[in-house]
């Protein structure tokens, strides 16, 4: 009889106190994903206190917060008179948002009905690949077109003298965002049981009332909430709004003229701004303020989709 | 001449009439040369063992098969009062008018109670005007004569999702009414349901009887036996025998149909 084989039952039993390497494994890997995880938490954390310690300080300090917010004039760097009001700056993240979410809502939600509803099979997959590679072009490079490409011809085509503004920044930042709000609302849509258009197309309704009578109602938190975070993405973009917008501190009157955007301010001024100084702190509220934004859209989009669970 | 009257009067007398109809999904054929007769104004069961293409025929009456895409193909004909269905340049709007389809699993609209059954009015009479009061009435009576009225009044703005099944099958069939389809297609509507319930949703479509024609799929035989006036027995793609319910029943000419009956298929 072989030694290895046939163990008495009365061994296993002896055996239960022995923790074999497995066990170690184990409790290894949930204390790492542990730390991990809190160590997510607590660095977002330590940036909002980091930022805030640098910001706050300012707008309740040597800066009147109304002021901060309702003058127009950033002239940070004057050497007579240095004044921090970011009007001109909201202004311009505001306008160049804005046409950008003009340009990219009814883009994507075109796009999305039809990958979603119309398309099928290869074109159905080629066209989502498709928008993915578009969602990972990265930002200097479409901050590039709107120098290159965007802004002669905005020059030739309406005879102004320069193409950096709102127009090449907004159709820039709506081309950009297009691409992620086209993924939410085909996921959106993709949500839709498929049982509620077999049921609308046996009434007789055509494949466009199926769409807007029942499909764009059923997904409407999901659409809803991919035009938010399209808004947030818009907000938060830098690179390309920095490169197309002509950065200049304006408060526009047409969309040919160039803005300021917030993101941008902070991009090329910190580097230059003395550690501490009242400028320094100034675009660190900038900071403050624009992570307030996002927080609150993204929580909007957030709330949004949960609310179609809400009533039912 | 006589043999034309009478071909032309019998002809209107159906509301539907399949002649060789067979449908394949890709290389697999689930129906072969498929004839059968519906009566106006009559209930007719499709009864027969699972998969053998009850489901299938009923959709190709509507042709609500054809959401599949160019996947699924048939030849043959479907005449519904008279007119081939599956001609090309049938708009299919004012065909699905026609032929209403009750379902299998309740399927109402994520929309309210008052907006599912107005769902096809509004579809089909868009183009003439209607108050609100005469879109009360409308669904009201529409609720009514499925029944369900009591029970929906005082919340027509409830969402029907959170309805019971049984009321939501109500419901599924309260909607096709108000656009008057000659043709009712059901598809084992009550198997979702528990036996109350289907009882409850049989005496309905009994009711309706007369001012629709019916034709409804079902596997359990007891529900053919009390609720149609025909019954059409299928297997394997083919109609095997389609006489008077009681007489099926009672003496069915096939042997396949009386192997059915006894419980010798699935
Ligand atoms: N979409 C489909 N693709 C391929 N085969 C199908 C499809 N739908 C049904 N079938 C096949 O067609 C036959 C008839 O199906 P069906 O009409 O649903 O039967 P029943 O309703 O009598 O149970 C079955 O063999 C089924 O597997
Ligand atoms: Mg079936």
């Amino acid at each position: 009889m072989p030694a290895d084989v046939g163990q008495p039952p009365t061994k296993t039993a002896m055996d239960l106190d022995v923790r074999g390497q497995d066990w170690y494994v184990d409790k290894l890997v949930s204390v790492l994903v542990f730390v991990g995880g809190i160590s997510a938490v607590v660095l977002i954390l330590g940036i909002f206190v980091f930022i805030t310690k640098e910001g706050v300080g300012f707008v309740f300090g040597p800066m009147e917060v109304w002021e901060f917010f309702t003058s127009p004039f950033w002239r940070p760097t004057s050497r007579t008179e240095a004044t921090y009001g970011i009007l001109a700056l909201m202004v311009g993240t505001a306008s160049v948002t804005g046409l950008a979410m003009l340009i990219a809502v009814p883009f994507s939600l075109g796009a999305a009905v039809f990958i979603g509803e119309f398309a099928t099979g290869r074109t159905r997959e080629t066209l989502k690949v498709l928008v993915e590679l578009l969602a990972a072009i990265p930002s200097v490079v479409w901050g590039f077109i709107g120098l290159a490409i965007m802004n002669p011809l905005i020059i030739e085509t309406f005879d102004v003298p320069i193409g950096l503004g709102i127009l090449n920044s907004g159709i820039i930042l709506g081309l950009m965002a297009a691409p992620i709000m086209t993924t939410i609302a085909e996921d959106a849509l993709k949500a839709v049981p498929d049982g509620y258009r077999e049921a609308a197309e046996a009434m007789g309704a055509t494949k466009w009332q199926v769409i807007s009578k029942v499909v764009f109602p059923a997904a409407k938190n999901g659409l809803m909430a991919a035009v938010l975070l399209g808004v947030g993405r818009g907000f938060g973009e830098t690179m390309a709004v920095l490169m197309a917008s002509g950065h200049s501190i304006n408060l526009p009157t047409s969309v040919f003229d160039s803005v300021r955007a917030l993101t941008a301010t902070i991009a090329a001024e910190l580097g230059e701004a003395p550690v501490g100084s009242d400028h320094y702190r100034a675009l660190f509220t900038i900071g403050i303020f624009l992570f307030l934004i996002t927080f609150v859209i993204n929580l909007m989009a957030d709330i949004v989709i949960r609310g179609g669970g809400r009533k039912r | 001449m006589w043999r034309v009257d009478l071909a032309d009067r019998s002809r209107a007398e159906l509301a539907i009439q399949v002649q060789k109809l067979s449908l394949w999904y890709g290389n697999f054929q689930a129906l072969f040369e498929v004839d059968l007769d519906v009566k106006r104004g009559s209930i007719t069961a499709l009864i027969g063992p699972s998969g053998c293409g009850k489901s299938t025929l009923l959709r190709s009456v509507n042709r609500i098969n054809e959401r599949l895409g160019s996947y699924v193909r048939a030849t043959g004909s479907v005449h519904v009062l008279g007119h081939n269905v599956l001609g090309e340049d049938v708009e299919l709007a004012r065909l699905r008018r026609q032929v209403g389809m009750v379902f299998q699993r309740p399927n109402p609209l994520p929309l309210s109670v008052r907006d599912n059954v107005l769902f096809g009015h509004r579809l089909h009479r868009a183009d003439e005007k209607f108050s609100k009061s005469q879109e009360d009435e409308i669904m009201e009576a529409a609720l009514r004569q499925v029944l369900l009225w009591d029970e929906v009044k005082d919340d027509l703005g409830q969402r029907a999702i959170g309805l019971s099944l049984e009321a939501q099958q109500k419901l599924c069939i309260a909607r096709l009414l108000p656009v008057k389809p000659a043709v009712i297609l059901m598809d084992e509507p009550t198997s979702a349901l528990d036996p109350q319930a289907t009882e409850a949703l049989e005496h309905l479509i009994w009711e309706l009887r007369g001012d629709y024609t019916i034709l409804i799929v079902t596997h359990n035989m007891a529900q053919a036996r009390r609720a149609s006036e025909e019954t059409a027995f299928m297997l394997l793609g083919r109609v095997v025998e389609h006489r008077r319910t009681d007489a099926l029943f009672l003496t069915p000419r096939k042997q396949e149909t009386a192997d059915y009956i006894e419980g010798r298929y699935g």
